[in-house]
C-alpha cells in the first residue's frame, strides 16, 4: 500500500511516459534542433583560409607550439607540387591562397574576391612572418599579444543554443503537461472524483508539481549529457546552478499551462493557447536565436516573459561561469511570475465547461 | 435508520430550476433509484448530495451529517461513480483501482479482490481506454466500492450499454448491497429501476412526481393488464362479451383484451379454447410516468 501522494504522482509519471506525443514535444523535437543548431550549424563561427603550399615552407614548420595551433584554426593546409595549378585552383575559387618559397621571401598567391579572407590570409601571414623573423633573431618579444573571448559572439553556437533550446523544452512540457491535465481531469470529471477521496487537494497539486519538476530535470540531464557528450559543450563549474533555476521556470510555465486549462473549454483548446503562449515565448525569450539584433522594444516586450529569464540566467550559469550572483533576481522574477499567474488561474477556473 | 436525509433541495442555474424542491430520504441498507429522463436534474439532485455541488437551498444529511462544505469525515464512508467514467489517463484497470485503493488507504490485495469480484482479472493489464464500455463500467464501480463504502452513489451505471451488458452489470449491482450497504442510483430505464430498486423517485423537471417501491407504484396506477391471444381461438365479439375485459381490440398480432381481473378473463379464455399464442403484459413504470406527466416516456 503506497501513500496517496505516492500513489498519484506514479500515476501521473505512468500517464506521462506511456503518452508517445508529450513525450515527443518534451525530449525528441527539442532534441532534434539541438542537433540541428549544435551539430550541423557548429563550424560557422570561424571560416577557415584553404591554403596550398608548393614546396616546403620552413617557417610553417617551426612554428612555437602556441602559434602552430593557432595556425591550425586559421589555415586548412594541403600541399600541391605545382605552382601552376596551384595559383589555378586558387583563381577557381577552391583554395584561398598558394603560398611559396621563393629564397627568403614567402610569396602569397591570392584572390580579392572574397576581401574578408583576403584581408584575414595577409593580417595572419603577416603575423606568422613577423614571428618567425623576431623568433629566428632570438630576441624575446616586447609586447605580447594576449586574446580573452568577453563577448557572447565567441561562444561557439553549441555553448549558446544548448541553455534557450533546453528552456524551451522545459516550458513546453510543463505548460502542456498542466493544461491538458487541468482540462482532460476536469472533462473526465477526475478532479471531481479525486475532490471526493480522503485526501487534501495539496497532496494532489503537489503530486502534480513534483512529477513536472522530475520531467524538467529529466530533460536537463538528457540536454546537457548530449550537449557536452556529443557536441562539445564546456559547461561552467556553476552549472549546478540551473537546477534551481529550472525549477523556478518550470512552476511559471506550469502556472501558465494551468492558465490556459483553466481559459480553454476543452483539453485540445488547452493545449493548444499552451502552444499558442510558449512558441512565440520561445521566440522572443531567444530560445532559438540572439535577441541581440532584435529591436529595442522587442527586448522590452521580452522583459515580460518568464523564459526570457530563464534562458539568460541559465546562459549565465552554465556557460559562462556566473555564480550565484547571477540567479537571485532571476529566481525570485520567476517566482513571483508563478505565484501571481497560477492565482489568476485559479480565479478564472470554472469547475463546468459551460 | 437513515442513511440520506433531503430536505427542500434546489439548485438553479440561471431561470431553470435543475432541481424544484426536492425532498426524500433513504433508509440504511435500502437501494434507492432516482428514475427520470435526460435532463431531469438526476445528476444535479446526485452532486449536491454528494457534496460536489453548493445547494442554492435546503438541506442534506448523509449519516447524520452535513455534506457541505466539503466534509472530510464523510468521504471515507461514501463510495462514487460519476456519470463519465472519472480515471486517470493511460492506465491499466489494475494501476487504475490501486491508484484508488492508495487514497483511500486500502492495500493493494483488496484493489485486486474487487477487479477480480467484478470480473476483470483478465482485463487487469488493459488500459482503461481499450476497455469496452461495460468492462469502463465495471472498473468504475470497483473503484466506488474499493474502501467497502457505507453508502454508494451510481450515476447511470449502465447508461451507452447494450442490452445483454446492462443485464451483466444488474447481477453485480444487486449484489452490492447485500451486505447492508445503501446504494443510490439513477437511470433513465424503467426496467431496470424495476429490477434492482426498493424504492424509486420518478423524476422530471426537477421535480419527484412520485416515489414508491416499483411493484407500489405500479399497483396505484390501477392500469389494465393487456392479455393478448392470437387470432382465430375466439371472435372479437366474443371476447368482448367475457365478463371483466374492459376493452378489445383486434390487431395484426391477436385479440387484445384490457382487463383489471386477469385471473377471470383468463379462465374464460381457457374454457372457450382461446390460450394459443396467449401473451399477459401488466402495466409498468412507463404507463405510470405516462400518467402522471401525460407523456410518453422517452429515455
Ligand atoms: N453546470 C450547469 N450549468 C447550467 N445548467 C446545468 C448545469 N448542469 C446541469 N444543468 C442543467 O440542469 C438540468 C438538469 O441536468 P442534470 O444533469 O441534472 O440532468 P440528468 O437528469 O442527470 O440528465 P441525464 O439523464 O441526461 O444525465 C439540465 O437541463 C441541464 O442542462
Ligand atoms: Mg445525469
Amino acid at each position: 500500500m503506497s501513500s496517496p501522494f505516492a500513489a498519484v504522482a506514479l500515476a501521473i509519471t505512468r500517464g506521462f511516459l506511456r503518452d508517445r506525443t508529450a513525450l515527443f514535444f518534451a525530449i525528441v523535437f527539442p532534441l532534434m534542433f539541438l542537433v540541428l543548431f549544435g551539430g550541423i550549424l557548429t563550424d560557422r563561427g570561424q571560416p577557415q583560409v584553404e591554403m596550398i603550399t608548393v614546396g616546403d615552407i620552413a617557417i610553417f614548420e617551426q612554428l612555437p607550439p602556441g602559434a602552430k595551433a593557432a595556425f591550425d584554426d586559421a589555415f586548412d593546409v594541403r600541399p600541391l607540387g605545382d605552382l601552376d595549378a596551384a595559383i589555378a585552383e586558387v583563381r577557381d575559387g577552391d583554395a584561398d591562397v598558394a603560398v611559396v618559397m621563393e629564397g627568403r621571401e614567402l610569396v602569397a598567391h591570392y584572390t580579392q574576391t572574397d576581401q574578408v579572407k583576403a584581408a584575414m590570409t595577409q593580417g595572419a601571414l603577416a603575423a606568422f612572418v613577423n614571428g618567425a623573423n623576431l623568433a629566428a633573431a632570438g630576441a624575446p618579444p616586447v609586447v605580447e599579444l594576449r586574446i580573452e573571448a568577453v563577448e557572447d559572439d565567441s561562444l561557439e553556437t553549441i555553448q549558446f543554443v544548448t541553455p534557450g533550446l533546453l528552456g524551451w523544452a522545459v516550458a513546453m512540457s510543463a505548460a502542456f503537461g498542466a493544461a491538458a491535465n487541468l482540462q482532460g481531469w476536469r472533462q473526465s470529471k477526475l478532479l471531481r472524483r479525486l475532490q471526493l477521496a480522503p485526501v487534501a487537494p495539496g497532496t494532489i497539486v503537489g503530486a502534480r508539481v513534483v512529477v513536472t519538476v522530475l520531467i524538467s530535470l529529466a530533460q536537463m540531464a538528457i540536454f546537457l549529457g548530449l550537449a557536452t557528450g556529443a557536441f562539445g559543450l564546456q559547461l561552467s563549474g556553476w552549472w549546478w546552478l540551473g537546477i534551481p533555476l529550472l525549477v523556478a521556470g518550470t512552476l511559471s510555465f506550469m502556472a501558465l499551462g494551468l492558465l490556459s486549462g483553466a481559459l480553454a473549454k476543452t483539453q485540445e483548446g488547452a493545449v493548444n493557447m499552451a502552444n499558442f503562449l510558449v512558441l512565440p515565448m520561445a521566440f522572443l525569450s531567444g530560445s532559438f536565436f540572439p535577441l541581440d539584433g532584435a529591436p529595442q522594444w522587442l527586448q522590452m516586450v521580452s522583459q515580460a516573459l518568464p523564459l526570457r529569464h530563464l534562458n539568460d540566467a541559465m546562459l549565465d550559469v552554465l556557460v559562462r561561469g556566473q555564480g550565484p550572483e547571477a540567479i537571485w533576481i532571476p529566481l525570485a522574477i520567476l517566482l513571483g511570475f508563478a505565484v501571481v499567474v497560477t492565482a489568476l488561474a485559479a480565479r478564472l477556473f470554472r469547475w463546468d465547461g459551460e | 435508520m437513515t442513511a440520506i436525509e433531503v430536505r427542500d433541495l434546489v439548485k438553479r442555474y440561471g431561470e431553470l430550476a435543475a432541481v424544484d424542491g426536492v425532498s426524500f430520504d433513504v433508509a440504511k441498507g435500502e437501494f434507492f433509484g432516482i428514475l427520470g429522463p435526460n435532463g431531469a436534474g438526476k445528476t444535479t439532485a446526485l452532486e449536491m448530495i454528494e457534496g460536489l455541488r453548493q445547494p442554492d437551498s435546503g438541506s442534506i444529511r448523509l449519516l447524520g451529517e452535513p455534506v457541505w462544505p466539503r466534509n472530510a469525515a464523510l468521504l471515507p464512508k461514501m463510495g462514487v461513480q460519476l456519470q463519465t467514467s472519472a480515471f486517470f489517463e493511460r492506465l491499466t484497470a489494475r494501476e487504475q483501482i490501486r491508484t484508488f485503493a492508495a487514497l483511500y488507504g486500502v492495500a493493494e490485495r483488496a484493489a485486486d479482490a474487487w477487479l477480480e469480484r467484478v470480473g476483470l482479472t483478465e482485463k487487469a493489464a488493459t488500459r482503461t481506454e481499450q476497455l469496452s464500455g461495460g468492462q469502463a463500467q465495471r472498473l468504475a464501480i470497483a473503484c466506488a466500492l474499493v474502501h467497502e463504502p457505507e453508502v454508494v452513489f451510481l450515476d447511470e451505471p449502465t447508461a451507452s450499454l447494450d442490452p445483454q451488458a446492462r443485464r451483466n452489470l444488474w447481477d453485480l449491482l444487486s449484489g452490492i448491497n447485500d451486505s447492508g450497504r445503501t446504494v443510490v442510483l439513477t437511470t433513465h430505464y424503467m426496467d431496470e429501476a424495476e429490477a434492482l430498486c426498493d424504492r424509486v423517485a420518478i423524476m422530471d423537471r426537477g421535480q419527484i412526481l412520485k416515489l414508491d417501491s416499483p411493484s407500489g407504484l405500479v399497483r396505484d396506477l390501477e392500469a389494465p393488464v393487456r392479455i393478448t391471444v392470437a387470432p382465430g381461438g375466439v371472435s372479437l365479439g366474443e371476447a368482448a362479451e367475457i365478463a371483466g375485459v374492459d376493452h378489445a381490440v383486434e390487431d395484426e398480432t391477436g385479440l387484445v383484451l384490457s382487463t383489471r381481473h386477469p385471473a377471470g378473463v383468463l379462465t374464460e379464455l381457457a374454457e372457450r379454447g382461446g390460450l394459443d399464442g396467449l401473451q399477459v403484459k401488466a402495466a409498468t413504470l412507463e404507463d405510470v410516468f405516462l400518467d402522471i406527466t401525460g407523456r410518453e416516456y422517452r429515455a
